[in-house]
C-alpha cells in the first residue's frame, strides 16, 4: 500500500508508522509539532547500533567500545555541520530541548546573572524556554520580562527595542518557529539588536529544524537548541549549540563520569566542552539516531519541502475557515505549516476526540504555551501540524472530521 | 463508541450547564483544575446540617467536564454529605475502574471509560466536590 501512487506525499513511504489504521480508519498524523515520525533509515540505524555496535563510549579499548565511540563522536560532527557551527565542540548532546535550556539557564545563568539583570522571553515562548529562566532568575535575583506579540503572533518589534533600551538585559530567550501558531520569528534581527546592547540570545529551534535549513553563524545565535524527536529523530535526545568561548567559560551543569579530568577528595577538575556538559553514559543510540535523521533531512530538497508544506498550509487554512464557526489563529506571513484553531461549537478536547475517532491525530490544549493562550484569550486550541509526509488526502480527512464535529455539537 | 461518549444528555448539559453561577453565601468552595488540558471549574456549596442545600459552579472546559459537573450538581443537591461522598466513590468506580455499571442518572457518563484521555475531564467536578467538602480550596486531577 505505501508509495503506490503519486496521490500520496513522496516522503510518506519512508515513514513506516503511517501505514496503519487507527479506530478502524487510516491514520492521519497531524501532530508532528508534538513529535514527528521517524523515517526508516533512523529506525534501521538505531536497530543496527543496538544489534552490532552497542558498548559504552570513551572508555573501552575493545572493538565495540571503539565503534560506539566513533559513532557517537561522528554524530556530533553531523549536528555541527547541519547547524553550520564553526567547531564540532560547540555541540553538546542533551536529552532534549528542555534539558538544553536548563543547562544554559543553570550554568551560564547562575554564573552571569546578577540581581537587577533582566532576561527577556517572548510572550509566545514554550514553557521550556521560559520556566528554566524563571528558576535561574529566582536563584540570582534577576527578573524575567515578557516581550509582547501582536495578534497574529509576530513579535512586537517596537516593544522589543524599547525593552532592550530600557532594561539591563543579559539574555533574550526566543523561539525560531512557534510550536503553536507556526510564526517564524526574525531571530537574526533579534540577535543583532540584543548584541547591540550586550545581551546574549538563546534560540529554541525545536520547530525550525524540521522545516528549514538552519545556519547558526548567519543567525548569530549564542545558544541554539534542537530536539531529536521533533526533527524525525528519536525521543530522549537533543542538542545544544553554544559559541565555544561561552561554553568554555561556563561551569559544569551536572557532575559525574566522562565530564571530569581528575577527581580527588582535594578537588576535581573538569574537561573542556562539550564533554564538561555530558556527565554520565550518554544516550548513544539516540545520538546516532539523531545524526541519521539530520543526514536524511539534509539529503532532502528543502525548497520542495517548503513548497509542499506551504501548499498544505494554505489550502488547509482556507478549507477550515470555510467551515462555519471555525477561527484560525495567528496567520502571520511566511509562517510554518502549523495551524491552531478554535471553534464556536466545541471545546478543543472534544474536537480532538471526534478527530481521533476518524483516525486523525491532532493536539488539543495549551501546547506548553500558557502565556500565549492568555495573550490570545483562548483556554486552548486545536493544533494540526503538517510535516513533509502529510498530503492533500490527510488534509481532506481533517476537514471532513472537523465538519463532522460541527454536526455533532451544533 | 463515540456515540457512547457524546450522548444527547452529555451534549445537552455541555451546552446548557445546570446550576451554573456563583454562591455568595457559600460555606464550602473549591477550584478544580486539570493542568494537562486547562479545564477549570469553581465550585460553591452551602452545607447545612450535614446536607448540601445548594450548589453552583462556574468555569470553562470541554463538553465532558462541563456536563459531568452539571450532572453532579443536580445529583448531589439536597443530599447528605456522607451520601455525596459515597456517590463520589461509586462514580469513580464507574468511569475509572468500570466496576459499577448502574448509577442512577449518571450512567450516561460510563462511556468515558473507553476514552482514557478523557476520564479526568469527567472526574474534575467530583474531585472539586470532595475537596470542597474536605475544606480544601483546590483540587487537581494530577
Amino acid at each position: 500500500m505505501p508509495c503506490k501512487s503519486d496521490e500520496r506525499s513522496a516522503w510518506r513511504c519512508e515513514f513506516p508508522i503511517l501505514d496503519q489504521e487507527v479506530n478502524g480508519k487510516p491514520l492521519v498524523y497531524l501532530d508532528s509539532a508534538a513529535s514527528s515520525q521517524k523515517p526508516r533509515v533512523v529506525l534501521d540505524t538505531m536497530d543496527f547500533y543496538y544489534r552490532m555496535d552497542n558498548a559504552n563510549v570513551h572508555r573501552g579499548v575493545h572493538a565495540l567500545g571503539q565503534r560506539s565511540t566513533e559513532a557517537y563522536d561522528n554524530a556530533r560532527a553531523v549536528v555541527a555541520k547541519h547547524l553550520n557551527a564553526v567547531h564540532t565542540d560547540e555541540i553538546v548532546f542533551t536529552k532534549g530541548c528542555t534539558e538544553a535550556v536548563n543547562l544554559v539557564a543553570a550554568s551560564w545563568g547562575q554564573a552571569n546573572l546578577k540581581p537587577g539583570d533582566v532576561v527577556l522571553c517572548s510572550m509566545a515562548e514554550h514553557h521550556a524556554n521560559l520556566v528554566p529562566w524563571q528558576l535561574a532568575a529566582e536563584k540570582t535575583g534577576a527578573t524575567v520580562k515578557p516581550v509582547p506579540i501582536h495578534d497574529d503572533g509576530q513579535l512586537d518589534w517596537d516593544a522589543y527595542l524599547a525593552l532592550l533600551n530600557e532594561n539591563p538585559v543579559k539574555m533574550v530567550a526566543i523561539k525560531h518557529v512557534c510550536n503553536t501558531l507556526g510564526t517564524v520569528y526574525p531571530v537574526k534581527e533579534v540577535v543583532s539588536e540584543a548584541h547591540r546592547v550586550g545581551a546574549l540570545v538563546t534560540v529554541d529551534g525545536a520547530q525550525a529544524v524540521p522545516h528549514r535549513p538552519v545556519d547558526v553563524q548567519d543567525i548569530g545565535a549564542d545558544f541554539y537548541i534542537l530536539a531529536g524527536h521533533k526533527a524525525f529523530g528519536p525521543m530522549g535526545v537533543g542538542a545544544l549549540y553554544g559559541r565555544l568561548p561561552l561554553l568554555r567559560a561556563m561551569p559544569p551543569y551536572q557532575g559525574g563520569g566522562d565530564m571530569i579530568r581528575t577527581v580527588s577528595f582535594d578537588g576535581t577538575t573538569f574537561r573542556e566542552p562539550p564533554n564538561r556538559f555530558e556527565a554520565g553514559t550518554p544516550n548513544v543510540a539516540g545520538v546516532v539516531g539523531l545524526a541519521a535523521a539530520l543526514e536524511w533531512l539534509a539529503s532532502q530538497d528543502f525548497d520542495r519541502i517548503e513548497v509542499h508544506e506551504q501548499d498544505l498550509l494554505a489550502s488547509a487554512t482556507e478549507a477550515l475557515e470555510e467551515i462555519p464557526g471555525v477561527r484560525v489563529l495567528g496567520k502571520s506571513p511566511g509562517k510554518a505549516s502549523v495551524i491552531s484553531f478554535v471553534t464556536d461549537f466545541a471545546h478543543p478536547h472534544d474536537i480532538a476526540t471526534i478527530l481521533d475517532s476518524e483516525g486523525v491525530a491532532v493536539r488539543a490544549g495549551h501546547h506548553c504555551c500558557m502565556p500565549l493562550m492568555g495573550r490570545l484569550r483562548v483556554p486552548a486550541t486545536v493544533r494540526a501540524s503538517f510535516a513533509m509526509y502529510n498530503d492533500n488526502k490527510d488534509k481532506e480527512v481533517l476537514i471532513q472530521a472537523v465538519a463532522k464535529a460541527r454536526r455533532i455539537f451544533s | 463508541m463515540l456515540e457512547e461518549l457524546y450522548r444527547e444528555t452529555i451534549l445537552d448539559h455541555g451546552r446548557k450547564p445546570r446550576n451554573s453561577g456563583h454562591l455568595e453565601a457559600a460555606t464550602h468552595k473549591a477550584d478544580g483544575w486539570n493542568p494537562l488540558c486547562g479545564d477549570q471549574i469553581r465550585l460553591f456549596l452551602i452545607v447545612q446540617d450535614d446536607t448540601i442545600t445548594d450548589i453552583k459552579f462556574e468555569g470553562c472546559g470541554c463538553a465532558i467536564s462541563q456536563a459531568s459537573t452539571s450532572l453532579m450538581t443536580e445529583t448531589v443537591k439536597g443530599m447528605k454529605v456522607v451520601d455525596a461522598l459515597a456517590l463520589f466513590e461509586k462514580f469513580h468506580a464507574m468511569v475509572v475502574d468500570g466496576t459499577v455499571d448502574e448509577l442512577d442518572g449518571l450512567e450516561c457518563l460510563a462511556g468515558v471509560r473507553e476514552f482514557p484521555a478523557r476520564i479526568k475531564c469527567a472526574t474534575l467536578g467530583w474531585h472539586a466536590l470532595r475537596s470542597a467538602l474536605a475544606g480544601e480550596e483546590a483540587a487537581s486531577t494530577e
